[in-house]
This record gives C-alpha cells, sequence and structure tokens, in this order.
C-alpha cells in the first residue's frame, strides 16, 4: 500500500535523517513508526505526506509513485501533533476544508462534516471554534478533518503526545478502535514504545535515520533484534549484561547460566551452539522475566536491594552487584528488604544473547 | 477665535480632504503592501529580492522626497496625468506618493503578522492540498492580518499627520489651508494653530480607540 525505497534525507547543513531506508506498509495496517528523538521517524512520515522532498529514493502510495507530487495530490491526510486546526474557523469550516478545497458542493460538505462529527461526537461541538475546544475535542476534530475527505491512508505525527496522561489512554483505546472500524491504511510516528505496542499492528524501530527492526508488537518485544531495540522497547529497560562464553555456560556478573539448548535459527548457532570459544556476548533479559531469590543461587546475579520502585501491582527492585546494577519486577507484597542480598534469577527460554549488538539467539 | 468660525466653510473643505487623502492612501497602501509581504515570503528568491529592496528603499527615504518625486518627478518630467484639472492630478500624484510610502510600513506589519502564524498552519493546509496563494489568502493572511490589527491603526494615524505633507507639491489639505490662513489672520495664528491641532486629534484619537477596540474583538484565540 505504501512503500518507501532506498529514501534518503539530508538536510542543509548536513545532517541525514533518513538513510537509504526501504519500508512496506501493508493495506489497512495500523503502522508505527517509533523511535527516540532524532532518528528520523517525523522526517519519514513528512517524506510520506510530502512535506518534505527526499534527498533520493522514492515513496509509493497504492501502487503509484508519488515522490514528486505535492502533497495535496497524494490522498492522504495528515494530523498533526499541535493538530493545527485553523482557529478562525468553526468546527464545521475545520472539518469540511478539505472538502471544499475539492470543490465538493456547499450542502454536501456540511452533510459529510456533520456526519463525521456524529461518529465523532461533536455534534454539540460544530459550531465553537478550536480555540473554545479541549485537548481531546480538538484532537478528534483533527482526526475528523483527516476522515471526512475519504483518504487511502491517514498519517499521524504524535498523535496522543498533547494530551495528558490519563486521556491518552481513552484517545488510544479511541483510535485503534476507529482504525480497525475504518481500515484505512495508518501509520503514525511515536517516541512512547507503550503507544506503539498498545497499536500497531507492525512497528518499525528507527534509529539514526534507519529501520533497526520491523514486526509485530510481539516480535519487537520479545525478539528485539539488537541491544538498541531491547534497550528502547518495554516499560523497565532491558537488563544489558557483558558475559563471555566458556566452558559449556555462559559467564555474565558472576552467574554461570546454561548454554540455550536449541539455537533458534541458524543466526544463533554461531553465537550459543558453538559455545567454549571464549567469546564475548551481551545477555539481555527484561526485569519483568526476572525472579528475585532471596536464598543464594548460581544462576542468578547476585547484588544489594538498592532501590525498590512501586509499580502499582508489582514492585521494579535494583540490585546493584560489583559493576553492574541489574532490574527485577517482583509481586506486591514480595518486595526485599532494602540493604539485603538478594539473587536476580533469569526464567529460562526468556533471556537474549546478543554478539556485537546482533541477536544471535535465546537462553 | 472670530476667524476659526469666519473660516470654518474652508477649514472643513480642508479636513475633508485630508479625510479623502487619507483614505485612498490607506486603502491603496494596505493593497500593496500586502501583496509586498506575500513577496517577502514567497518562496520564489526573485519576488523576496523585489519586496526587500522596496521595502528597505521607501522606508528610508524621506516622505517629503517621496511626495516631491512623485509630484515633479511623475507629475512634471514624466507627465504621468490623472485629470486636466491641474489640483486633481496632483491630489492623485500624492496619494500615490503617500501609498507607496505607507506601504513599506504596511508590509512589515504584516510580514510581523505573518511571522505570528504558527508554522504547523501553513503545513497543514498544504497537506490539504492548498497552492501557495490559496494558503496565504485562505489560512495564512486571515489569521495574520487578525494579528497586526493594533499595529496597523498606528500606520493609519501615522499616514493621517503624513497626509500635510502633500502640501509640498500643493494639495490643499489641512495644513496647507492653515498657513494660507495664517497669512489672512495674521493676529490670529495661535487660535488658529490650536483650532487646527484639535481637529487633528479629533480624527487621530478615535482612530486609535477604534483600532485597539478591533484588535481585541478579531484577535485569534488559538
Amino acid at each position: 500500500m505504501i512503500s518507501v525505497h532506498g529514501l534518503t534525507k539530508v538536510f542543509p547543513g548536513g545532517v541525514r535523517a533518513l538513510d537509504s531506508l526501504d519500508l512496506e506498509i501493508g493495506e489497512g495496517e495500523f503502522f508505527a513508526l517509533l523511535g527516540p528523538s532524532g532518528c528520523g521517524k517525523t522526517t519519514l512520515l513528512r517524506t510520506i505526506a510530502g512535506l518534505e522532498t527526499p534527498t533520493s529514493g522514492s515513496v509509493v502510495i497504492g501502487g503509484t509513485d508519488v515522490t514528486a507530487l505535492p502533497p495535496g495530490r497524494r490522498d492522504v491526510a495528515m494530523v498533526f501533533q499541535d493538530y493545527a486546526l485553523f482557529p478562525h474557523m468553526d468546527v464545521t469550516d475545520n472539518i469540511a476544508y478539505p472538502l471544499r478545497i475539492r470543490k465538493v458542493p456547499r450542502a454536501r460538505r456540511r452533510a459529510r462534516a456533520a456526519e463525521v462529527a456524529d461518529r465523532l461526537s461533536l455534534t454539540e461541538l460544530l459550531g465553537r471554534r478550536p480555540g473554545q475546544l479541549s485537548g481531546g475535542q480538538q484532537q478528534r476534530v483533527a482526526l475528523a478533518r483527516a476522515i471526512a475527505c475519504h483518504p487511502r491512508a491517514f498519517l499521524f505525527d504524535e498523535p496522543l503526545s498533547n494530551l495528558d496522561a490519563r486521556l491518552r489512554l481513552e484517545a488510544r483505546t479511541f483510535l485503534k478502535r476507529l482504525q480497525d472500524e475504518l481500515g484505512v491504511t495508518t501509520v503514525f510516528v511515536t517516541h512512547d514504545q507503550g503507544e506503539a505496542l498498545a497499536l500497531a499492528h507492525r512497528i518499525a524501530v528507527m534509529d539514526a535515520g534507519r529501520v533497526a527492526q520491523v514486526g509485530t508488537p510481539a516480535e519487537v518485544f520479545h525478539r528485539p533484534a539488537t541491544t538498541f531495540v531491547a534497550s528502547f522497547i518495554g516499560s523497565t529497560p532491558m537488563n544489558l549484561l557483558p558475559g563471555r562464553m566458556g566452558d559449556g555456560a555462559l559467564h555474565v556478573a558472576g552467574a554461570v547460566l546454561p548454554v540455550p539448548g536449541d539455537p533458534p535459527g541458524g543466526e544463533a548457532g554461531r553465537g550459543a551452539g558453538d559455545g567454549g570459544d571464549g567469546g564475548e556476548i551481551v545477555y539481555g533479559v527484561r526485569p519483568e522475566y526476572t525472579d528475585l531469590s532471596t536464598t543464594r543461587r548460581d544462576d542468578g546475579f547476585a547484588g544489594e536491594v538498592a532501590v525498590l520502585e512501586n509499580l502499582g501491582t508489582a514492585t521494579l527492585v535494583t540490585l546493584e552487584g560489583p559493576g553492574h546494577l541489574v532490574q527485577a519486577v517482583v509481586p506486591e507484597g514480595r518486595e526485599p528488604a532494602l540493604g539485603t542480598t538478594a539473587w536476580a534469577v533469569p526464567r529460562p527460554g526468556r533471556a537474549l544473547l546478543y554478539r556485537d549488538d546482533v541477536l544471535v539467539g535465546r537462553a | 477665535m472670530q476667524a476659526l468660525i469666519d473660516e470654518f466653510p474652508v477649514i472643513r473643505d480642508a479636513f475633508w480632504l485630508t479625510i479623502r487623502l487619507t483614505l485612498a492612501s490607506g486603502f491603496m497602501a494596505l493593497v500593496l503592501g500586502t501583496i509586498l509581504a506575500a513577496m517577502r515570503v514567497s518562496p520564489l528568491p526573485v519576488l523576496r529580492t523585489i519586496g526587500t529592496a522596496y521595502v528597505n528603499i521607501v522606508r528610508n527615504t524621506p516622505l517629503t522626497l517621496v511626495i516631491v518625486f512623485c509630484g515633479l518627478g511623475l507629475g512634471l518630467v514624466l507627465d504621468v496625468s490623472f485629470s486636466t484639472s491641474l489640483s486633481t492630478n496632483y491630489l492623485w500624484l500624492s496619494i500615490i506618493g503617500l501609498s507607496a510610502y505607507t506601504a513599506a510600513f504596511v508590509c512589515e506589519a504584516i510580514r510581523a503578522g505573518i511571522n505570528t502564524v504558527p508554522v504547523g498552519q501553513a503545513e497543514a493546509a498544504r497537506a490539504i492540498g492548498l497552492t501557495f496563494m490559496q494558503n496565504l489568502r485562505l489560512i495564512v493572511l486571515p489569521q495574520a492580518l487578525r494579528s497586526v490589527v493594533a499595529p496597523l491603526g498606528s500606520i493609519l494615524i501615522a499616514l493621517i499627520k503624513n497626509t500635510t505633507v502633500a502640501a509640498a507639491i500643493g494639495v490643499g489639505e489641512a495644513s496647507l489651508t492653515m498657513k494660507t490662513l495664517f497669512e489672512a489672520h495674521g493676529d490670529a495664528v495661535v487660535p488658529i494653530f490650536f483650532g487646527f491641532a484639535v481637529a487633528f486629534l479629533v480624527l487621530t484619537l478615535p482612530t486609535g480607540l477604534l483600532f485597539t477596540w478591533l484588535s481585541k474583538r478579531l484577535a485569534v484565540i488559538r
């Protein structure tokens, strides 16, 4: 549906925001562009919208090469981070404006605006100006403006980031349901990994103008392809500990862990299966997949309980060991006492092995 | 004081001319200034250069020189003629001078107004499919003009007072009439002077109040 090929964008001044990027987004897909600030995700979205001209490469929407077309001729609708509603027009005019540009007769414009407004519960607000609306209402008007002109694709630039935390969760559910009902291909940009996991069918994690990994939320969460993705995805940062292979075992931060029995896939064999070569690896395990033991365990990372952070139904425990910090999530009521020694034990099958920052296996 | 009462019809006609000069020049300056502002924000470097050059040259030239240029340069040398009546012709030449001069200030005020419109507005409009001109006309300028109502009021007040410079090419507006009356009523210079000063205040003060009120009323609520 939307595909970009070898897309490169170098801004005047030499900043390379996109670096020969390739991406395929399927029909009807809810697709997230996720990454830290400056990774190029917004530039990519703006280039798809036509607001930026790529230095090289092409953008294809619905089989048509639109690289040279102006934004208005690409049949996509963009929702901006600050909504960019027109303050000098009322809600009806704001929603109907794209149709006016397409020379739709006035009566049909108003009917269509009313219909979309009804769907987004905006009927009461049709006569108001954007300045008289709350943030959540403005966001829905911005969505209505995008929906009203029946585009082939929606492009959302951080659609939820201007809402307060409570409203954001409601808007997230609303947005997911809306996209599901409309079935229109939607690309959205976010720096919030939770938002991307919750909303998207597939996620492209971006880093320095390139795609680090594309996959479903489950794939990206459970099998991050690089240590960058691993540290970026997850509400608590993944434990990434340097380690070494040797003597048929993994030696990580004082713990001795079994080398994975069945390396998943060929690439894993290179890293894990041929143990005993003294290879340097990075051992990654999420705090959620790490159990805490108050008795000594050889397969656990020892440390002194340094910080306890209440997460509501659970507690994030930070253990300080010699030269490393390890975090584990324990259920409520099972917190160890501060200052005591505990062992963080990775659950079997949940750890990831990285060599040269690339995923090589699972332990 | 008696002189003011005796000469009231003359003074009234003079101020009526001042008002007409102001309205005509003000309107033309607004149109020309908006066009210049559009040129100064246009994507075409040529237009931007022309707009910038115009503003820098005209704004930094004394108004008297501009008016005299219009009267002598355009009127006598280039023989630009609007009417067979000499006084009507000079009236129009002074309107041209005043509009050309004021337009430079209007342009800068509107350009400042355009800068207050968030970039996102123009981008949203572009994303919807508006061309540069549509974008300017339908989205950017309506917001920009609302935000510069107060500065435009100041420019209009300046223009009301600047019309007196048209006296330099013999347009019989208020200040030239005042000078003529001084000569006719040497014993009443002070009352005539204050009479004219008050009449100018009657024009300028309400203008200021009107524009302050308008700027609040038309302000864009974001």
